[in-house]
């Protein structure tokens, strides 16, 4: 199916939580809506569900109006980013309570229960009530509840947000697999670019309510079309300056001078923002034509792997993100380069007018 | 093993020990002197072994009370646990109805128990109180102190009134522990208000029940204040419930021997109830499981 939205708007107690959303679902799509908290996610899905009625706007299904229908009718799941099962039923009997409900015949709900438990790899907990599953395996439970009953919409809030660092890799990776052959509309809402990057399918990033900017996800992340949107889709946050353009060159306020050329060529005279991703930032020169810059160091973030180094200069703070452990002393000026390929100019508006081209692979992908 | 052991620890619990010990312990070992022996004063006393045991086990009189209390107990609880569980479902989520109805029911469980039996005592009188009044006028010949069945709802109104209260507090506090998403996706399931009823909010306030049955149990077993101011036990013997009938035999007829006797059987009745439904509830969550 597909699935229509038109000019969405929800309004709660004269507070707009959705702001005249329009979009279209693809029959068979993976979606991630990608939005800080309070963006409005969570209440775009339950209009998508059918569980709130919108303020105004129509949602249609191949066409047909559906916005005042009941969810019940509406076929679709929902899994939530608490581990909701019924906690006196075991875990075939929470998988099997969509069909149940259906009226499926008990030997075909016997059949796809266990297929559904096996793709989810629980298939060995079936007698097991929730409150002795581990959290994964709970959420494990609740996914393949949404996923038995063959949904032709399947909305999934933050399902990975309260499980550890290791079950959400494992679950992450699963997830597109598990659904790409089937005809339903997967929404995926998450907080984070790395989430959204890893998952594919097309992205709807979420800000004060409204879809700012919907298409493929990795179109989306490497050309932002507003400054919002780069700093939702990517983490940290991408870095920002602002700078004029005359004289043929790009003056930035920090008084760093960036020549206009490659992608940035085409900048008319006038006041721009500038943003570079953390990673594109180095401590260290990487090519001939970076700018070196000059700041404080605020704080080190190391990870295990990288480091995060949060500089001071001008009024701005900046996040590089360097490979390895690096120890820079706190309040110590540090040297920093800025590969001016990889910069994004933003007009005054915040609309995005240059993007640095897509290279496939420059060892510091994403 | 690198335990470090520590032996001062153990003053630490000396004060808890002899709080026990004053409140609980020592008092339930005079009774235990008593139920054993035959005393007359201070000098002359005999042992008896168990014969007050068996006297008061043998005692027809006491067979009805106890009778009388398990009907008047599975009464209370069959009401007040079902009562408190619908009114519970029906009250507001959210708003100033909260608060309002909060406090309504906060109200019965303030007041005293022997201000509740003067209240219903005056309430149900067909000369000057309402209730009464009201009851016989719709053609019902309603005297708690002449007609032992309307003493005995009497009492039985009385403490529903009093303390289903408590079973709604109770499973509303449950109740609210629930998140909503369960709601959603029950919703979205097409569940119906009895599944969601039966699968979600039951489950989830198993364990406030719990605390409230039994609470209830012991509460209800042990009750005497209420028949006590009414009508004293009567009319005849209709409320004499086990601790009237107890007090009885301790107070009124100052048989030491037999009411001590007696109040171990109770203690152990009482005990052993609790214990019993306390396992059963909690090995069949766990039957469920396996």
């Amino acid at each position: 199916m597909t699935l229509t939205l038109e000019n969405i708007s929800k309004t709660v107690g004269g507070e707009s939580h959705i702001d005249d959303v329009s979009m279209t679902l693809e029959p068979g799509s993976f979606n991630v809506l990608l939005g800080r908290t309070l963006a409005g996610k969570t209440t775009l899905m339950r209009i998508m569900a059918g569980l709130e009625p919108p303020s105004s706007g129509r949602i249609l299904v191949d066409n047909v109006d559906v916005t005042g229908m009941a969810v019940q009718k509406r076929n679709v799941a929902m899994v939530y980013q608490q581990f909701i099962n019924y906690p006196s039923m075991n875990v075939f009997d929470n998988i099997a309570s969509p069909l149940k409900l259906q009226g499926v015949d008990k030997a075909e709900i016997e059949k796809r229960v266990r297929s559904t438990a096996e793709l989810m790899h629980i298939e060995h907990l079936l007698d097991r009530l929730p409150q002795e599953l581990s959290g994964g395996q709970q959420q494990r439970t609740a996914m393949a509840r949404a996923m038995v009953k063959d949904c032709k919409l399947l909305l999934l809030d933050e399902p990975l947000v309260n499980l550890d660092y290791k079950l959400r890799e494992e679950l992450r990776e699963e997830i597109p697999n598990l659904l790409a052959e089937r005809d339903t509309i997967v929404v995926y809402a998450t907080t984070e670019p790395m989430e959204a990057l890893l998952l594919g399918g097309k992205c709807a990033v979420m800000h004060q309510g409204r879809v700012t900017q919907f298409g493929p996800t990795t179109q989306v992340y490497h050309n932002p079309a507003y400054v919002e949107t780069g700093l939702i889709f990517s983490d940290p946050p991408i870095n920002l300056v602002d700078a004029e353009v005359r004289d043929g060159a790009i003056f930035m306020k920090s008084g760093h001078q960036v020549p206009l050329t490659g992608h940035l060529s085409g900048l008319a005279n006038g006041n721009y923002t500038l943003g570079i991703r953390a990673n594109h930032l180095s401590v260290d020169p990487t090519g001939d034509n970076t700018i070196a810059m000059q700041g404080q160091v605020e704080l080190a973030e190391i990870t295990g792997s990288e480091t995060f180094v949060h500089v001071h200069f001008n009024d701005v703070s900046w996040v590089i993100q360097e490979e390895g452990v690096h120890n820079p002393r706190l309040g110590e000026a540090t040297s920093f380069y800025v590969d001016p390929t990889r910069l994004f100019a933003f007009d005054a508006n915040g609309k995005l007018v240059a993007a640095p081209p897509v290279e496939i692979s420059n060892g510091k992908a994403a | 093993m690198n335990k470090i052991t520590n032996n001062k620890a153990w003053f630490l619990v000396l004060p808890v020990f002899f709080i026990v010990a004053i409140s609980a312990i020592i008092p339930l070992m005079t009774v235990v002197n008593y139920s054993v022996q035959d005393i007359f004063d201070p000098q002359t006393r005999f042992f008896v072994g168990t014969e007050w045991f068996e006297q008061v086990l043998g005692d027809s009189r006491l067979h009805d009370a106890l009778i009388r209390q398990i009907i008047y107990t599975l009464s209370v609880l069959f009401i007040e646990i079902p009562m408190g569980i619908a009114v519970a479902l029906t009250l507001p989520r959210k708003g100033w109805g909260v608060s309002a109805s909060m406090v309504l029911l906060a109200l019965p469980l303030l007041i005293p128990w022997n201000v509740v039996g003067t209240i219903w005592q005056i309430f149900g009188r067909a000369d000057i109180g309402l209730g009464g009044y009201l009851i016989n006028l719709m053609g019902i010949d309603y005297n708690y102190a002449q007609n032992p069945m309307d003493a005995w709802v009497t009492v039985l109104v009385m403490d529903v009134w009093h303390w289903t209260s408590l079973i709604v507090l109770l499973c509303y506090a449950g109740l609210r522990s629930i998140p909503d998403a369960y709601y959603q996706a029950a919703k979205i399931d097409g569940a119906s208000r009895w599944a969601v009823f039966r699968f979600i909010q039951l489950p989830k306030m198993q364990s406030v029940l719990v605390i409230g049955v039994l609470l209830r149990f012991m509460d209800s077993f042990m009750i005497y204040t209420e028949p006590f101011v009414l009508t004293g036990g009567g009319p005849g013997n209709a409320t004499t419930f086990l601790s009237q009938f107890l007090t009885r035999m301790a107070v009124g007829q100052f048989d030491l021997g037999p009411a001590a006797a007696f109040s171990l059987i109770y203690f152990l009745i009482i005990l052993l109830v609790c214990w019993v439904f306390y396992t059963v509830v909690m090995n069949a969550g766990k039957q469920g499981e396996q």
